[in-house]
């Protein structure tokens, strides 16, 4: 469990978020619940729901400094790990980081470079280190990718393979938001303005401490059985091709240990497994050739959690 | 909606037609064709209906299809009762019920049906591989049963289900069936036209009955001799004994009948069990001459042994014989003047034989040598296909065509005797037989059947002569297959090329006489000999049942602990929040299985809204203690909220 005043601050992240992202709590609180986790996230949806709105936003009020980099098919990898370049005053070379050198990177239509620009991303993205002309060089901590990726039947994209789709922690779609909060959003002001108008509820440290905290819940016996219960289940189940990874079971763990301590409570009950298996498991599963590709995360992951009973 | 008519969905209609197929395929071959054409043309229908999801047939297809098949089951067997005519009505209404089912409670009756027809194939045959089949349709039957609950399940899982429902009945099986108190006979009455099929000796003999029988590879009963076999010659099983004679067909005599023997027996005697194979005549064999009467049986005075009724089960019996005896030296002048009585203008040229050794020889043993003695210089042959024979069957028998079977041999021979004056008669029954390497058993087939003659001797009674053998000593010492031309159509286990074949036979049915010894002829007196060794002294009904109670009650404590047990490892929160879900569950609000508890609780808030604080409360308390860090310090608030939590 949070002392008071930290969790006053994550409340508070989420109240101003919600403040500018109408409509959309839930997936605020998971975009934090794996941000809490160490974990990256996926955001899939089409253009212009609020992808990059909502990177901006938790940027600010997490005090994280921000890069943004828009993927483009003529990308190289150098334009995102940096370069070296020949200095005449030392006559040597001298590393210039590239953009990948922030708190928190989103990584903007991550599917329209090619495969080996991705894969720099992505290879950064697990080891939290960049290695370039022989030296090491540490990513700064915290380090965060929000990548968003555009359905993969839009035109000109390069899909990310399912390995690459396994390091991140979440996926999520935001959808269309309700008649409501769109016309909220007509009605109000400009959502970049408003973000960065916004101040840090957190300092990076404070958020070290946080995640810190989240690996600290506790997880009961009668939880894990549960865990494992859902993974043999995939395992084993003619709905998908194969089953979810140790791997997965790991990041399933992780999440819902975040999303715990966003409900303030000092262990994981199935519930917070149930909320966070949506975003954590389904992009890992592949469908078999029964499961209909129609049906959308939360369906499938519904399928998914019926089949297990709660021990 | 009521459950019982919520409709059937296609996997549970796969699973109850595929169950009717299974339990109906055993009977495929005990009905009349045009019911199974019938039937197959339905399930096939059904299939069809299911694929494409056609709505159930109309009720007037169906009363139709009723009338006709009544009708036609009313064509076959002049009757809608009985046994065949049951049957046919229970498979005829099961397809049609098929046609017509689309409700829950639909699949519930077809369900049973099934279970009973599985029950109805026991009247056909109740062999092993009957058992294994009809072991499968119980089982596809319950995994339908189960998928009628859920069809959700993955079919292994429905058929390990199943499986396993059968196997936790299985100890229940065995403790019914070796203590449950055996009636002798069956439990039900078997209706009359049960046992019409049933094939073996008759009761009378005429040129080619015997050789027909003798095709058939069909045991006609075992023998399981205490100690050594007795040399081949002496294995004579005496059978019907033929002593009228109408020119072509040899019947039986009417003779007195008696419970005890009609002869003296001292000395020691041959003890050997005997299993008879049900075919439908009161005979029992034993080897000649028996000198002990086995229980329910009677002896004519032709020393042939017959049981009160026609042997329409298999049959234990033990016996005693002595190979050595003779009987009848003080024969009556009745049976001696029957036993000389030809026809008076049949075969004419047999009987000018006889009357020509007469006039030579006044002894009879000489008269009997000197047949032999013709019955070998004539060059009969043997053969399992002789030539049609016309009226004097004997007469060309012996003078034209020369070639026959032991009836031919038996026949001609007692009617050349006769002719002579010297008092004979056919016996029939099987001679011979085969060990069993396996079990050591002998078994006797129906290619066994033999005829042989017996002649009365002065001073010495009725004396056993085999023409056959005087002719074909292989057939006594070997078997049919050594007294026949190569080639000839023989019984496929007869053959000496396929002996892989007769090994497998052999252990099968050392497989088999296991079965029909232990689980199909598990009678009154098996299980008291079983009871005994398992050291029950003398038990009665009363005492049979008082153990068979104790033993249902140890096996349902036994399991009801092991279920207690099972009860106990849960965790004493769970156990608790398992008692506030029954309360709920009782006021309608059962917890789903994937439900957590805060989630249940969010639910009965929503349903319940005065309930909600009380509620979330204790959903709170469970997850502490069931999935928090101190789960101990929190048990006892969790179990004063649910004590004082009433829904």
């Amino acid at each position: 469990m949070l002392a008071p005043q930290p969790r006053q601050a994550i409340v508070q992240v989420l109240e101003e978020a919600g403040r500018i992202i109408l409509g959309k709590e839930h997936q605020l609180r998971l975009a934090v619940a794996c941000l809490l986790a160490r974990g990256h996230l996926l955001i899939e949806d089409l253009p212009g729901v609020g992808k990059t709105t909502l990177a901006h936003t938790l940027a600010r009020l997490l005090g994280l400094d921000f890069q943004r980099i828009q993927f483009t098919s003529d990308m190289l990898p150098a334009d995102i790990i940096g370069v070296s370049v020949f200095d005449r005053a030392t006559s040597g070379f001298e590393f210039h980081p590239g953009p990948i050198f922030a708190q928190m990177i989103l990584a903007d239509e991550v599917n329209r470079a090619t495969p080996k620009t991705q894969s720099a991303l992505l290879e950064a993205m697990e080891e939290r280190q960049i290695t370039a002309e022989g030296s090491t060089r540490l990513l700064p901590e915290p380090f965060f990718v929000i990548a968003t990726q555009n359905p993969s039947h839009h035109i000109g994209t390069f899909p990310l393979p399912e390995s690459q789709l396994d390091r991140f922690l979440m996926r999520i779609e935001l959808g269309y938001p309700d008649r409501a909060a769109e016309r909220a959003l007509l009605a109000g002001a400009d959502r970049r303005e408003m973000a960065a108008a916004l101040q840090p509820c957190l300092s990076g440290a404070e958020l070290l401490a946080m995640q810190h905290a989240a690996r600290a819940i506790h997880v009961a016996a009668p939880l894990i059985d549960y865990v494992q219960a859902l993974v043999l289940h995939t395992r084993s189940s003619p709905l998908w091709q194969a089953g979810l990874s140790p791997r997965a079971a790991l990041a399933l763990v992780a999440a819902a240990r975040a999303w715990a301590l966003l409900d303030n409570r000092d262990h994981v009950l199935p519930e917070d497994v149930q909320a966070v298996l949506p975003g954590v498991a389904i992009h890992r599963l592949r469908p078999s050739g029964e499961t209909s590709a129609r049906m959308n995360a939360t369906e499938v992951a519904a399928r998914l959690i019926e089949a297990v009973a709660v021990p | 909606m009521n459950p019982a008519k919520r409709p059937l969905d296609r996997v549970q209609s796969w699973w109850l037609l595929g169950a009717t197929t299974v339990a109906f395929l055993p009977l495929v071959t005990d009905l009349p064709l045009w019911l199974v054409a019938g039937a197959a043309a339905g399930l096939g229908l059904r299939a069809w209906q299911i694929a494409l999801r056609q709505p159930p047939l109309s009720r007037w297809v169906l009363s139709t299809a009723v009338a006709a098949g009544a009708v036609g089951i009313v064509a076959q067997y002049h009757t809608l009762f009985g046994q065949n005519p049951g049957v046919a009505s229970l498979v005829l209404l099961l397809t049609l019920k098929q046609l017509e089912s689309g409700a829950r409670r639909d699949g519930t009756a077809i369900v049973l049906l099934c279970y009973f027809l599985v029950l109805t194939s026991l009247f056909y045959s109740q062999s092993i591989p009957q058992a294994v089949a009809l072991l499968g349709a119980v089982v596809a039957t319950t995994a339908a049963l189960i998928c009628l609950a859920d069809s959700r399940l993955p079919p292994p899982r429905l058929l390990r289900l199943a499986g396993l429902m059968l196997a936790q009945a299985a100890p229940f099986l065995l403790i019914l069936f070796v203590l449950f108190p055996r009636v002798s006979g069956p439990l039900w009455g078997l209706p009359r036209d049960a046992f019409s099929a049933l094939s073996g000796l008759s009761d009378s003999m005429s040129p080619g009955s015997i050789g027909r029988l003798t095709l058939s590879d069909a045991i006609a009963f075992r023998a399981r001799f205490g100690g050594a076999l007795p040399p081949r010659d002496q294995l004579y099983w005496r059978g019907p004994v033929l002593t009228l004679f109408d020119g072509t067909t040899w019947r039986p005599a009417t003779f007195t009948m008696g419970n005890r023997l009609p002869y003296a027996v001292q000395g020691d005697s041959l003890g050997y069990e005997v299993t008879l194979e049900p075919h439908n005549k009161p005979w029992l064999f034993a080897l000649e001459l028996p000198a002990s009467l086995p229980a329910n049986s009677l002896i004519a005075s032709d020393y042939q042994l017959l049981a009160r009724e026609a042997v329409t089960q298999r049959r234990r019996y033990e016996i005693l014989s002595q190979p050595a005896l003779r009987a009848g030296a003080f024969e009556s002048r009745r049976v001696l003047a029957l036993a000389t009585t030809v026809p008076a203008r049949s075969n004419p040229r047999t009987q000018e034989l006889g009357r020509s050794w007469r006039t030579r020889h006044a002894d009879n043993d000489a008269i009997l040598r000197e047949a032999l003695a013709f019955f070998v210089g004539q060059e009969l042959a043997y053969t399992l296909e002789p030539p049609l024979l016309g009226e004097d069957s004997v007469d060309e028998f012996l003078f034209d065509t020369r070639r026959g079977f032991c009836e031919h041999f038996a026949g001609a021979f007692v009617f050349a005797m006769r002719s002579a004056g010297v008092p004979a008669r056919v016996v029939t029954g099987y001679q011979g037989g085969e060990i069993n390497p396996v079990d050591g058993d002998l078994t006797v087939r129906q290619s066994d059947a033999h005829a042989w003659a017996e002649v009365w001797l002065e001073g010495r009674g009725w004396t056993r002569v085999d023409p056959t053998a005087a002719s074909f000593p292989k057939r006594i010492e070997q078997n049919l297959a050594a007294a026949v031309p190569a080639g000839s159509p023989l019984p496929l286990l007869m053959r000496r090329e396929l002996s892989w074949l007769r090994d497998l036979r052999f252990r099968w049915e050392a497989a088999g006489n296991h079965w029909n010894q232990w689980v199909l002829g598990y009678n009154p007196q098996r299980q008291r000999d079983l009871l005994a060794r398992l050291g029950m002294r003398a038990p009665d009904w009363r005492s049979m049942t008082t153990t068979l109670a104790a033993c249902g009650a140890v096996l349902v404590c036994g399991l009801t602990l092991w279920a207690l047990n099972q009860r106990r490892r849960l965790d004493p929160g769970q156990a608790l929040w398992l008692r506030l879900t029954r309360r709920l569950a009782r006021r309608g609000l059962p917890p789903r299985r994937w439900e957590g508890p805060l989630a249940y609780a969010e639910r009965i808030a929503a349903a319940r809204p005065e309930l909600s604080a009380a509620i979330r409360e204790i959903a709170a308390s469970y997850g502490q203690v069931r999935y928090g860090v101190a789960p101990a310090a929190e048990f006892e608030r969790l179990r004063t909220r649910i004590a004082a939590f009433h829904p």
